[in-house]
């Protein structure tokens, strides 16, 4: 496990409308690590996510990824660099198959597939591994079902191995467990512990219980902002910490 | 292509060549105009997700455009219906730029927008022939040799342009690329954030689909000899957006199937004048009501096969 950090953002801010939802984010992400970005209801976690992907955009500060400065990217051209994101409300292709949801992160290799007079069966070559990435998420059974017309803890999972079909070396995870019964919460967290060889993971998280198995670095935000930073005995130790959960209806 | 489509296919292309031994052969090649404009427009609506309120643009100005081509420079009709499709496509790149960066009912407003313009400046451009229309377009000799003057012959002129472009849509749903446009209009965050850049594929579909309109346009012009203010309206825009949700957005054979509804009613109850806009209406309602899915919507779900 390296030292070297991954992913970086210097001065990072967010205004809605004169509302500071982000202010001044220090963030450093080391290679190789679980990172949790941890605080109560409306800190900014997403906002941070969908500031680093590009969703959003930043009103001042900039973001480095791998080395790069990524400010003035584009989220596709984002997720092409490596840093490939999930949502909080479980994104699949409803109307698609499990199978072809995956397929379609597979299919991302072709580079950009605009050959619309060649036929779907070229497809055909990335389905051995589609189904593998399946099997690995405990889906194997429903390929040809839509997804969505899953249960809400399989999307969840058909979500992540359609991420992980990416092999991104760089995942950022949305709330993966929210939402979830006790036994999907445990798949997952064995889920993420078994990919995360050889990436790096952000995770925001409610479940402290998650996030205390699984994360090397916690950073807690309040108010758009860093609050502490450390490993979970530091952290659950800190005092500005405690009164931050227990100042909200979160803890 | 799944059996349940390969039959479809089958009935399709049997009722298409038994037609003009049964109806009139106008009739039916005004049946064809509409199927292919609707199955155009159902391209962006049913598989990308995109709600264009402006189609009549691309309709309108492809069938102008053959019509000028055909009348003015002599151009033989093959060539004539291949300028309106190079028209819906000129357009199209143009509108399509301006109208996909913005989603939903602003992406709607800005088509139905930019159709109206077009709308007036053939009102106003000489060249239209104003309230009168470009009228006695010849119809040619295909290829310089087929005289077109016979409805029977230039049928099935109209029936090979329709299969080829009814074909060629259910390629581009069919297709790598086609995957990519259901993934968009299902989750278009999600289709950016597996690194797809979801704006050149919206504008790619929305051109494919204005120049087929364009082609349908133009092949509506040479069959009436005529091309007419009508064509480039609202009404007509909304003629599509009717005639998919009859048939079944989102399905293969629906938008064929409810140009065919919609056109057989408007023939038959013309002689009720404006009502017919009034039963038109009541359908539509009906239709958002009572069966969204459509006519081959409904039997897909019944059958639990794509059609």
């Amino acid at each position: 496990m390296g030292n070297d950090v991954v992913l970086e953002t210097e001065g990072l801010t967010k205004e809605f409308l004169g509302f500071v939802a982000v202010k001044d984010v220090a963030l450093r992400v080391r290679r190789g690590t679980i990172h949790a970005l941890i605080g109560p209801n409306g800190a900014g976690k997403t906002t941070v996510f969908n500031l680093l992907t590009k969703f959003l955009e930043p009103t001042a500060g900039a973001i480095r990824f791998d080395g790069r400065d990524i400010t003035g990217l584009k989220p596709a051209d984002v997720a092409r660099l490596g840093m490939v994101r999930s949502f909080q409300i479980s994104a699949v292709f409803p109307h698609l198959t499990a199978l072809e949801n995956v397929r379609l992160a597979l299919q991302r290799e072709r580079g950009s597939s605009y050959d619309f007079w060649r036929p779907e069966r070229l497809l055909g070559r990335y389905e051995d591994r589609a189904r593998a990435l399946l099997a690995d998420v405990g889906l194997d059974g429903y390929e040809e079902v839509l997804a969505g017309l899953l249960p809400y803890g399989r999307k969840r999972a058909l979500e992540i191995a359609t991420t992980l079909a990416l092999d991104p070396p760089m995942m950022l995870l949305d709330e993966p467990t929210a939402g979830m019964a006790h036994e999907d919460v445990d798949r997952v967290v064995a889920l993420v512990r078994r990919v995360r060889e050889g990436r790096t993971i952000l995770l925001v998280e409610h479940n402290l219980k998650v996030v205390a198995g699984l994360s090397d670095t916690i950073t807690v935000l309040t108010r758009g902002q860093v609050l502490a930073e450390g490993d979970y005995a530091a952290i659950s130790a800190n005092p500005d910490v405690k009164a931050a959960y227990i100042g909200s209806d979160d803890a | 292509m799944p059996q349940s489509q390969r039959i479809a296919l089958v009935v399709m292309v049997a009722l298409i060549a038994i037609g003009p031994f049964l109806f009139f052969p106008v009739f039916l090649m005004k049946v064809l105009c509409f199927a292919l404009y609707a199955s155009a427009f159902n391209l962006l609506l049913g598989y990308v997700g995109l709600l264009s309120f402006g189609h009549a643009a691309y309709f309108g100005m492809g069938s102008y455009l053959s019509a000028h081509a055909a009348k003015v420079w002599g151009f033989t009709p093959e060539l004539a219906i291949a300028t309106g499709g190079l028209t819906g496509m000129a357009l199209g790149a143009v509108f399509g730029f301006l109208a996909i960066r913005r989603q939903g009912i602003y992406f709607a407003m800005i088509t139905l927008a930019l159709a109206q313009m077009v709308y007036f400046f053939c009102v106003q451009a000489p060249f239209t022939g104003g309230e009168d229309g470009i009228q006695a377009v010849p119809r040619g000799h295909l290829f310089g040799v087929l005289d077109l003057r016979s409805d029977f012959t230039l049928y099935w002129v109209v029936a090979a342009i329709f299969l080829a472009c009814f074909l060629f849509l259910y390629r581009i749903v069919h297709s790598p690329f086609g995957q990519v446009l259901k993934a968009i209009r299902d989750n278009e965050p999600r289709a950016t954030s597996l690194g797809y850049r979801t704006d050149s594929y919206k504008l790619i579909a929305f051109v494919l689909s204005t120049t087929i309109s364009g082609i349908a346009g133009g092949t509506k012009a040479i069959v009436f000899q005529i091309a007419t203010l009508t064509d480039v309206n609202w009404p007509m825009s909304g003629e599509a957006v009717l005639m998919t949700l009859v048939g079944g957005i989102g399905t293969m054979f629906g938008p064929a199937l409810g140009a065919t509804v919609i056109v057989t009613m408007q023939n038959e109850l013309a002689e009720f004048g404006a009502w017919v806009m009034v039963i038109q209406g009541a359908i539509f309602v009906a239709c958002v009501l009572a069966f969204r899915r459509g006519m081959i919507g409904e039997l897909q779900a019944k059958l639990r096969k794509p059609l």
